[in-house]
């Protein structure tokens, strides 16, 4: 029993492993073709992390990924391909801004009312596909992707100051005004020069364990497994997929729109034309990295943050910080390939201890094992 | 998996020390200025914008002895990556530090009260001010009114066309002069306008291929003189505008005089110059004779910090043309003429 899991745990790991390490030694590769030393930025990175200051923009930025991750997991777990994350992430991060900013309510309820604002505003956009899906048999793959691009021309839209925005006296930026303080969500302060960490980064790991308990431990989220492993299958045992699929997009999008919320509430306490952008598709990266497993994508989170932030630098030192981008780019092919090879690997062995087994005439004990 | 827990073992290993503290800001005090130029997205090699805070800073090393260095923005940034992107900067002893564009307000404002002794230059915005930040403006509209006028003259159809990088307000202000710039000239004119691109889309300031459709489409529809406001997209335009036959404006620097274009230079008009760099060269040449700039500096049209170039033959050849932009430019500087700064 032991020893079986313990292969699975191997196997597991085995993906991510391979991709981690074939995108480094290309990385490397690259280094050396373009007559850097190899080592020497690898090594800066390290010496960066080293700094709280970069640790603190590292474990926001963690945070900010692991939720954004979490909304393209919900969608992969149903095998549905959501690419609107960023564009669900902008127009929820805009509008919550847009709302904070008009009102004033006392602290939690301040608070309270822009996240709900984000969470409906997200699933509203990506719930467009949804119901486009369900109804009209829409792939969501082309429906999200249109639908970022629609984003992007409707924020823009939206913040022109004839419309909605705010163009600071003597600024060129545009905003949606300032959050009034009582909206803003306490972070902890690590120090002068620091920086503080976002207490919304709590928030977010603590969604990561009822994204684990919603998957795992109840009906929907037996239901969603099901329909995502076989549609057809899951409608035979009385699933009403249709439904499951408009629900964990509409989920998905609340937590695309959950994703801006860290530095909306702890950082800028408003939106404005250098809001950063790309977190969603760099989260899609991050969940198929962790595997849509909830301590996965927390790791990839992690390590994705650690690549970009102690690379931010480097240029100074007379090296590319686009090696990261390399990296990253690498990381995404390596995985699907060395998934595939592991898949492969795994169901081989199985199959010869299975074979194994039989011929040695433990059936019956197999039998047992397989069951389990 | 691996590489990740590892860099967390790190994390939890080496707190309390801050990468700000390994800047030598003992060194600075003794007699070499360092000067640090923090960049825009795009960075380095946009052929705009950014290369000419560059040579604004490499004019300084090399007049002033002044040793410069340089960093650059990741892709999908915060403020918060800002901010310690600056503090990492004025700790390493530099002054004056340079934040190019916009973007960098709100992170400035922070950063210069934790050093107040540092001189913080912020470029294109004044909407944050201290005593020890410097903000470089400019008056985009009036160089940008100069090209109006030159269109509007140069144009033998009536049609003029303006392309504008990404629709942020910064841009508009080079669309209001321009169009005003036009019409005041020539009140039957017909301006069209078109934006390549809407924030936070910002491939309207780096994709060529952009700006030569644009700049197809308003040929098509009977232009004859076009002006792109668009960074490095802009040689997109002028590509276009050169190979129909057309006038093209080109923008920021002298791009007759570029390298990159060389090919269409006998259709590049003028240019709307933006003297970026010498406001850089500027500010640190203030902070290394101890009288640092503070406060708004603004760049127009009296002092030339905007204007157009002449390096054309063509375009002095054009002796009705040039009185008209000359006048146009007294007006402006006698403030007989306000320009407007959203169109």
């Amino acid at each position: 029993m032991m020893k079986f899991d313990k292969d699975k745990l191997i196997i597991g790991a085995a993906g991510p492993v391979l991709a981690l390490v074939s995108s480094f030694v290309l990385t490397m590769l690259v280094l050396l073709a373009t007559g850097l030393d190899p080592i020497e930025p690898i090594r800066l990175m390290i010496d960066n992390a080293g700094f709280s200051d970069i640790q603190v923009l590292i474990v926001n930025q963690t945070g900010i990924y692991y939720l954004a991750a979490l909304a393209v997991a919900i969608g992969f777990r149903m095998n549905l391909f959501n690419i609107g994350v960023d564009g669900q992430y902008r127009l929820a991060a805009m509008v919550s801004a847009l709302v904070g900013a008009s009102i004033e309510l006392p602290g939690p309820l301040h608070i309270l009312v822009i996240v709900l604002t984000a969470m409906l505003t997200g699933a509203f956009w990506a719930g467009i596909a949804g119901i486009l899906k369900t109804t009209r048999g829409v792939s969501e793959v082309v429906s999200t992707i249109m639908l970022n691009a629609i984003a992007t021309s409707l924020v823009a839209w939206l913040i022109l100051p004839k419309n909605f925005g705010v163009q600071p006296e003597g600024s060129n930026n545009l905003t949606t005004g300032e959050i009034a303080e009582s909206g803003w969500f306490p972070g902890i302060d690590m120090g002068e020069g620091n920086g503080v960490i976002y207490g919304f980064t709590f928030v977010a790991l603590a969604l990561g364990v009822v994204y684990w308990f919603v998957l795992n431990r109840t009906r929907f989220g037996f239901d969603l497994r099901a329909t995502g492993a076989s549609e057809s299958a899951a409608q035979a045992s009385g699933v009403d997929a249709k439904r499951m699929i408009l629900t964990s997009m509409l989920l998905s999008g609340a937590l695309a729109g959950l994703s801006g919320m860290p530095t909306l509430l702890g950082e800028t306490h408003t939106y404005s034309l250098d809001f950063p952008v790309g977190v969603g598709f760099t989260a899609i990266t991050i969940a198929l990295l962790g595997r849509n497993h909830p301590v996965g994508i927390f790791f990839a989170a992690l390590l994705f943050a650690f690549l970009e932030k102690t690379s931010s630098s480097l240029d100074v030192a007379g090296y590319p910080k686009e090696i990261t981008k390399i990296m990253q780019g690498i990381i995404v092919i390596a995985v699907v390939v060395s998934y595939e090879l592991v898949r492969r690997y795994g169901l081989r062995r199985q199959q010869q201890k299975v074979g194994e087994e039989l011929a040695a005439g433990g059936a019956l004990k197999t039998d047992k094992e397989v069951a389990a | 998996m691996g590489i990740a827990s590892a860099a967390l073992a790190l994390s939890a290993t080496a707190c309390g020390k801050s990468s700000t503290d390994s800047g030598s800001s003992s060194t600075s005090s003794a007699g070499a200025v360092k000067a640090a130029i923090a960049y825009d997205i795009g960075g380095r090699g946009d052929q705009s914008f950014n290369d000419a805070a560059y040579a604004g800073l490499k004019k300084a090393e090399d007049e002033l002895d002044v040793k410069g260095s340089e960093a650059e923005p990741s892709e999908g940034e915060g403020d918060a990556d800002k901010v310690q992107r600056l503090t990492a900067l004025a700790r390493a002893g530099n002054n004056p530090v340079i934040g190019v564009g916009f973007a960098y307000a709100p992170a400035i404002e922070k950063v210069a009260k934790a050093y107040p002794k540092t001189t913080f230059g912020l470029i294109d915005d004044t909407s944050k001010t201290g005593p020890n930040i410097a903000n470089l403006v400019f008056n985009e509209e009036q160089g940008s009114y100069l090209a109006g006028v030159a269109a509007a003259k140069a144009s033998k159809t009536g049609t003029v066309g303006f392309i504008g990088g990404v629709e942020v307000p910064l841009i508009k202000k080079f669309e209001a002069g321009f169009v005003q710039g036009v019409k005041d000239t020539n009140p039957k004119a017909k301006v069209l306008t078109q934006y390549l691109t809407q924030p936070p889309n910002f491939d309207g300031f780096s994709k060529p291929d952009l700006g030569k459709a644009a700049a197809q489409g308003q040929l098509d529809k009977g232009a004859d003189v076009i002006y792109a406001a668009a960074g490095l997209a802009g040689s997109g335009a002028i590509e276009a505008t050169a190979k129909a036959g057309k006038w093209a404006i080109g923008v920021d620097s002298d791009q007759y005089n570029q390298k990159g274009l060389a090919a269409y230079k006998d259709h590049i008009l003028t240019s709307v110059t933006k003297d970026v760099s010498d406001s850089v060269y500027n500010l640190i040449k203030s902070v290394k004779d101890g009288k640092p700039q503070s406060g708004e500096v603004r760049y127009g049209l009296a002092t030339d910090g905007v204007g157009l170039a002449t390096s054309n033959p063509a375009y002095s050849s054009m002796t009705e043309m040039v009185a008209a932009v000359d006048k146009a430019k007294k007006d402006i500087v006698d403030g007989k003429i306000t320009v407007k700064t959203t169109p």
